[in-house]
Parts: C-alpha cells; structure tokens; sequence
C-alpha cells in the first residue's frame, strides 16, 4: 500500500518525471515561447538554444545514464554538418536525402570509432575522445579542397518536396519539432530494458555483467546513438545558418557541450534541455555587462555547481519531491 | 538438470594460488555449500565460476557445455545468477529497477524498439514489472518497491541482491555470504529461502562463514584452504574430519579433537 501510494505522488510530479507529461510540457513551452518574441534575434537564440539541446540530450544519455565521457562530440556534430553541406553543395543532393545519409554515415563512424575505445575508463576514455575529435577538426581545416579549410563552407537552404526553409518562423518549428522528437526517442530509451542496463552499467559493470548485460555492446549503441544526436542537429545547423567553419568540431565546443550536460543535471533528459538553454542564451543575457561577461558566466557556473551539485534540475527537483513529501 | 562441473582449475595472482589444481562436482537442485578459513580462496572460487576471473588452467562446463573464457555475461546466459559479498546493487535505482535489471535476460534489448516504445515492448515492461513485483514480494521487500536503492537498510539490500539474481531465473544460483551481517533471525529466514529454491529445483552455491546455516542448509560441503581441497562431503562428514578442525582452530591435540 505504501509502495503504490508513494508512486502515485511521484506520478504527480509528472514533469520531473516521465515521458508524457514532461514531453507535453514542453510541447507547451516551445508552442508558446514566440509569443514573447520581440524580433529575429530572440528566434535566433532560441533556435540555437533548441540545437544545442537536442545534441544535450544525447550526450546526456552517454554521460549521464551510461556513465562513459565523450570530450569529442563536436566532431560528430561537425561530421554531420559538413557531411550534409557537401552532399548537398558538391553533389547536388536533395538537402533531406543529404541529411539523412550524412547521419547514417556518423553512425558507422561512431560505430567503428567507439568499438575499440569504449573498453577505456575514465581519463583514458576522456583522451581517446578527445583525440578524435582533435582529427575531425584537423582534417575538416587542413582538406581546403574539399571542406574550403578554415574559411568553412556555403551550404545550400534546406528544401523539402518543393518548400524552401528560409524564415526563423519555419526554423524554429523545424528545430522545436526535431528537439520534441529527440525527446521522446531519449526518454523511451532510458525507460527501456536498454535503458536500465545503461544505469547498472554505470554503477557496476561486474553486477551489470552477472544480470547477463553485454556492456561493451551496451556501451557502443548508446555511443552511436548520441552521435546520430549530435549529427542530426549539425546537419540541421549547417542548413539553418547556410554556412560552417571547422571551429564548430573544435576541443572548446566539446567541453561545451559537457558543461551543459552537467550544469543542467546528469541522467536527467530534461536538465539537459535545461542546461543546453540556459549556457546558451545566458551569454547572451549577459552581454550588456561587457567586458565582465566571462567573469560573471564562470562565477554563475561555479555557484551552480556548488550549490546544485547534481545540477539544476535533479537538484531542484528533489528539493521539491523533499518538501511535499 | 544443471551440472556444473570444475576440473583442474588453477588461478594465480602474481606468486600467490589462491586456488590451485581444483577439482568438483556439483550436482543439480542441491545445495553446495564451499567454506573454509579467511583467504582460503572461496570468492576466488566464485569470480571463477562466474567468468569475473579468467582461470590460468583448468575447466568449467556447465551441462557438459564448455564456459572456460567466455566473457561474464555468457556465463549469466548460462543459467549462472550471483550475488556479492560486498554490495553490488545499482544505488541509482529504485528497488524495482534493480529487480529487473536481474530480468535482462529475459528481455528483448533491441535498440529500436527501446528508441520507438513499440506496443510489443511495452508489454514486454508490464511483464517484467510484475514479475519484478512478485520477487519482491517473495523477499518481503515490497514495502520497498519504489524505494531508491540507498535508502534501503542494509539487510533489505541482501534480499534485494538475491532477488534481482533470482529475477534472471537462474538454474543455479551462487550467494557469497547472504548472512553476512545479519542477525539469526534473518539468517534463519535466508535459510528458509535456501531450502525452498532448491526444493524448486534451482541449484544453490553458499558461500558463508554463519556455520548454523552451512549445517543446516547444505547437502554436500566443499571445504577449502590454501585454495586447494581440503575435505569434501555431507555436513556430518565435514564436521568429524580432523583436516578441516585443525585448518579452523590450528593443529589440536588428538586428545582434545577427540572430545570435539
């Protein structure tokens, strides 16, 4: 009895929780956001805030479920973004058929790339990822021939079945549906057999093991899958901003994305939108402080991280299941 | 009906055998029970039987089917279920997902499916839920079920461990000191527990040191030292023989063992 009870008035804290509610939530919030939009610019932040959220959400599932560090997920977003622009700007390929393919191809890489260094640990693995990130943004800068080196590329509007995206209207309903869906892919994973043998693997991969969980195989098909996150939204920022550079496969933008991961909360789907939103448009916020920008971000990271050690939202979350318990 | 059995295994850290050229047999829905003093070599033993350690020689067939170098997981798909000495139970889950984790096995894991939530794994998750709640049940951990795993007393943790192994329905079951830490009563309740899986046809391998329950529980008794065998038998047999009396108390006046 006092079981069930207590899991119903988890059940109402629906959008701490799960998958409909939150998922409805925040349908809700990104229907209704444009209305206090004042210009182009509030669009343009959200749309980047939207894309750096869908890459959160799959790192999240790698770092914060299953536990393993990537330092080198700028490189797949950016394999995606120059995989796409160069199917679509070199070969002429339809722009979706472009997308879709270029996100199929990261995939094998991610596939081959994670099969040997997923068996490293901790710092190892930080360095291998690290590492390989380091040749994409390498190669990406150095093949000017093909990729125009680090002057970056053109890449052709996004066009589907005769309609050409073009408006930040169109764009922010393109990111705001693809960041619902990644989402909802996210959280059934994590609700998913897969998903709890991704959390014991985290915690021991001995105990993980003896329940009869291939963690190497576990561990490369979460690696693949946060890589196809990643990817699909470079291919989708190289089509919204019509033009890349190697800088966004770059070691900073990898630490980046980490950094949201964790300030929004580990294994938490919705910190990670969380956290991908608010180091987004908080350097924005925080512009009109000039040059004491910096300052002030690091010092509200470090606050954060001292006094929400779990991250913004799990923290507060429990706080709150704490208070009306 | 489940055989396991071991011949010539040998496992060596460095220059020390913690168990050497070791040789049994264990019978199907029995309970075995491996004992011995500190350091004899029985979690050893049991990282062995489990794929946690790869053996320097020697074999271990379950069924007659080779397992010797398989990775852990394959010896889980065997029928092999374990728990821990010390606690290995997922803390950053509730008592039910720790429960079916255990049912892994027993699960489809495709990735798509998971990705989609299919109607079919949905399913498969009510399934998996139920059962998980009938062991918790079975365990008297239901009050429990919700539960994050490190809110749970230490006694309510043992239990959980041996539910999420029974979760994966193993056909034999290794316990790496169940009564560890908890007092007679629970002791006698794990007993219990020990009896009736076996009854049910599940083959049990304790590992204790609570000697009431080695004698009471077990069918045939493994003794260990220095990670060879020492002596092997019923628990009465066990009981008389000199070897295992001097290896438990040091070497005793034949006179005085006589008494004992």
């Amino acid at each position: 009895m006092r079981a069930s009870s207590r899991a119903d008035a988890r059940r109402a804290w629906w959008w701490a929780t799960p998958r409909s509610g939150g998922i409805a939530a925040l349908g809700l919030v990104v229907a209704v956001l444009p209305l206090g939009f004042a210009n182009g610019y509030f669009y343009d932040v959200a749309i980047q805030a939207g894309l750096n959220s869908i890459i959160c959400v799959g790192l999240n599932l790698l770092i914060g479920y299953a536990g393993q560090i990537s330092l080198g997920h700028a490189g797949f977003f950016a394999l995606g973004a120059y995989g796409s622009a160069l199917l679509a700007a070199r070969y002429g390929w339809p722009p979706s058929l472009a997308l879709v393919t270029a996100v199929a191809g990261v995939a094998l890489v991610a596939y081959c790339v994670g099969r040997p260094i997923l068996r490293l640990k901790g710092h190892y693995l930080a360095m291998a990822t690290l590492g390989f990130g380091v040749i994409v943004s390498i190669v990406l800068a150095n093949d000017d021939r093909l990729t125009g080196g680090p002057d970056g590329m053109q890449v052709p509007p996004f066009a589907l079945a005769g309609y050409v995206a073009r408006s930040d209207h169109a764009w922010y309903a393109i990111v705001g549906a693809c960041l619902l869906a990644a989402v909802w892919l996210a959280q059934n994973l994590v609700e998913s057999p897969t998903g709890r043998a991704l959390r014991a693997l985290h915690t021991s991969e001995v105990a993980a093991a003896i329940a009869g969980i291939d963690c190497p195989r576990h561990k490369v098909n979460v690696f693949v899958v946060s890589a196809v996150f990643a990817a699909a939204a470079g291919g989708l920022t190289a089509y919204y901003a019509g033009f890349i550079t190697p800088s966004s496969a770059s070691f900073v933008r990898s630490v980046e994305l980490v950094t949201m991961v964790v300030f929004g909360g580990m294994a938490s789907t919705f910190g990670a939108v969380v956290g991908a939103t608010v180091l987004t448009v908080l350097p924005q916020a925080l512009t009109v402080l000039k040059e004491y920008e910096l300052a002030v971000f690091g010092a509200l990271l470090m606050a954060t991280m001292v006094f929400l050690p779990r991250g913004v939202v799990p923290t507060l979350s429990g706080l709150l299941q704490r208070g009306t318990r | 009906m489940s055989t396991l059995a071991v011949s010539g295994l040998t496992k060596t850290f460095g220059g020390v055998h913690a168990i050497e050229d070791l040789s049994f047999e264990i019978r199907a829905a029995t309970v075995h029970s491996i004992i011995g003093p500190n350091g004899a070599g029985k979690t050893t033993l049991l990282n062995l039987l489990t794929g946690v350690y790869l053996p320097n020689a020697g074999s271990i067939r379950l069924d007659g089917r080779e397992l010797t170098g398989a990775p852990v997981h394959a010896f889980a798909a065997a029928g092999i279920g374990r728990t821990f000495q010390n606690l290995q139970v997922f803390f950053n889950m509730s008592a039910l997902d720790n429960v079916m984790t255990g049912r892994h096995l027993r699960e489809r894991c495709g990735l798509l499916p998971a990705l989609l939530h299919t109607p079919g794994l949905a399913r498969a998750e009510r399934e998996s839920r139920e059962c998980a709640l009938g062991l918790l049940r079975f365990l008297g951990l239901e009050a429990y079920a919700d539960a994050c795993a490190d809110a749970m007393p230490y006694g309510a943790l043992k239990r959980l461990e041996i539910a999420r192994a029974l979760a994966g329905e193993p056909r034999m079951l290794l316990l790496d000191e169940p009564a560890a830490g908890l007092n007679p009563t629970e002791a006698a309740e794990i007993a219990g527990l020990i009896r009736r899986l076996a009854e049910s046809g599940t083959t049990v391998v304790l590992v204790e040191h609570n000697m009431r329950l080695v004698m009471g529980v077990s069918d045939h008794i493994l003794v260990l030292d220095y990670g060879r065998r020492l002596s092997e038998g019923t628990a009465a047999q066990v009981r008389d023989d000199p070897r295992v009396i001097e290896a438990y108390l040091g070497a005793v006046d034949t006179r005085v063992a006589g008494h004992a």
